[in-house]
């Protein structure tokens, strides 16, 4: 049965099984982010992936003297296609979970932003204080979050009579919170911050303390990859220590958040 | 494999019942209202007037002529935000409603059902053959009469193969309610696969669920079409017994 769901799969991607056996040697990696997380990952007005993520990963490649590719995939198809071979890692601040480890591997954590709930000025949600969850701090609140999500999985496993809503995108839980028609939404204090700045983002700020507990959200951001390829991971894991040393990981950090440090410690 | 499914089954049961019941809710209501709906538009689409003809045609037009996925878009994200921009009513009564995606997914739902419905039902009030007609005008019957009588119990004979096939189809159209935050039956597997990265199972589970509603309604339908056709049986029967007469 596993059998023929292998090569079922494995023929529905047809490209998927000659690009694999071209990068068995890691020559060429192809490497997805999402494309709709800004300022990590988003598409410019040409349609090309910028980014955080998309920096973050070219200079990690060139560290590693690998040459790479980096496609866009959609949120909720992220493990699955990792999985199926259309590509051999994530660059997506896809936080390194117990949950997603049963299925893939991460390299070590390249970035870590707390999450925070963002609403109207004047608003204010103390949904997780000082090591405790808040039970009834959203009664009678909406909240969007995007789905697939650690910040997903916070809400629905704390607050089970909130009404929660989940969008398949952060922009478009953004874009029900400005339509009034969410109360707040829970997301990375990175990517929330940058719409903040935007124009739509007037008379809406910060409503809660910043939190990131690890039974939830993990140990920060890490790069996923298949169980079977440590190999990848071991380069990985080199050319990010390297960077992090010789000062260009400093330099991307500063060039997107000049008051976040994405890797404390 | 088969662990994973028990698995899935055993501790994401209630999400896929609540998805299950959500599908068939959003089924069943777009269903019933879109038909309701489709009933003057198809009657008015038949009309030799052109001003009566333009208003359904349009209609028709515009909902058969553009993606699902793009209306519910419009209706949530386009209409939704023009009212949100509404001066005061977010502290109307009436935004309990407005703000919630059920409704902007039901009207979407509907609409859409009705332009489909109706166009099949403008293919059946055609197709009464024109002798029928005429009998009705001979026997003196007014047009309201005629429709009640004669064409309406005939299209609905001719078009219900084609009446279930849209249903299906309408089935299987809830699905992009999810895009709209819906959790219904696709949602709920979505759900699932985020939770477990298990994709073929969370989706094996909510496809066959799918299977057994189109299975039970096709059972239903057809039990429908054989009363429905029930005078043309016994015709059929008669014609047989004469045939088998000797000779």
């Amino acid at each position: 049965m596993k059998n023929w769901i292998k090569v079922a799969s494995a023929a529905a991607i047809g490209i998927a099984l000659s690009a694999s056996a071209a990068n068995a040697a890691w020559e060429k990696v192809v490497i997805a982010t999402e494309g709709a997380y800004p300022p990590f990952n988003m598409v410019d007005e040409n349609g090309k992936l910028i980014g955080f993520d998309v920096d973050f990963a070219n200079k990690l490649c060139e560290t590693a003297k690998i040459e790479c590719e980096i496609v866009a995939q959609d949120w909720d198809g992220m493990i699955p296609g990792l999985l199926a071979k259309k590509y051999d890692a994530i660059i997506a601040q896809m936080s390194i979970t117990e949950e997603r480890k049963r299925s893939i591997d991460f390299s070590d954590y390249y970035s870590n932003t707390p999450a925070v709930f963002v609403g109207k000025d004047g608003m204010s949600i103390e949904a997780y204080k000082d090591g405790e969850v808040v039970e009834d701090a959203l009664d009678g609140l909406v909240v969007g979050v995007q789905r697939s999500t650690t910040h997903a999985n916070f809400l629905e496993d704390n607050f089970p009579s909130v009404e929660i809503r989940m969008y398949g995108t952060q922009d478009e839980a953004l874009l029900d919170l400005t339509a009034g028609r969410v109360d707040a939404t829970l997301a990375d204090s990175g990517t929330l911050e940058d719409w903040l700045k935007s124009d739509e983002g007037k008379g809406y700020g910060f409503v809660s303390n910043q939190f990131a507990p690890s039974e939830w959200f993990g140990d920060g951001a890490g790069i996923g990859i298949r169980k079977e390829d440590q190999d990848l991971k071991e380069i990985f894991n080199k050319a990010l220590a390297e960077m992090l040393e010789n000062g260009s990981y400093a330099e991307l950090n500063k060039k997107y958040f000049p008051t976040i440090n994405l890797h404390p410690n | 494999m088969f662990e994973d499914l028990i698995y899935v089954l055993g501790k994401y049961d209630t999400w896929l019942w609540r998805g299950f019941l959500l599908t068939m809710e959003l089924l069943v209501i777009s269903v019933t209202f879109g038909t309701i709906l489709a009933i003057p538009l198809a009657v008015a689409r038949v009309s030799k007037k052109v001003w009566v003809q333009a208003v359904p045609f349009a209609f028709i037009y515009v909902f058969r002529g553009t993606p699902l996925i793009g209306q519910l878009f419009m209706m949530y994200y386009g209409v939704g935000q023009l009212i949100s921009n509404i001066d005061g009513i977010q502290d109307h009564w009436s935004w309990v409603y407005l703000r919630n995606p059920y409704w902007y997914c039901l009207l979407t739902f509907v609409l859409n059902t009705s332009a489909y419905v109706a166009e099949i039902m403008r293919g059946g009030i055609q197709n009464v053959p024109s002798g029928e007609l005429e009998a009705a005008r001979a026997c003196g019957m007014t047009p309201w009469t005629t429709y009640r009588r004669i064409i309406f119990p005939r299209m609905w004979q001719m078009i219900w193969p084609a009446y279930t096939n849209d249903v299906i189809f309408t089935l299987k159209a809830t699905s992009l309610a999810s895009t709209v935050t819906m959790m219904e039956l696709t949602g709920a597997a979505r759900k699932i696969v985020a939770r477990t990265a298990l994709p073929y199972e969370a989706f094996i589970s909510a496809g066959v669920i799918y299977l057994i509603i189109v299975y039970t309604l096709t059972f239903g339908f057809k039990g429908m079409e054989r009363y429905l056709r029930r005078n043309e049986r016994r015709k059929d029967k008669h014609s047989a017994n004469t045939k088998a007469l000797p000779t």
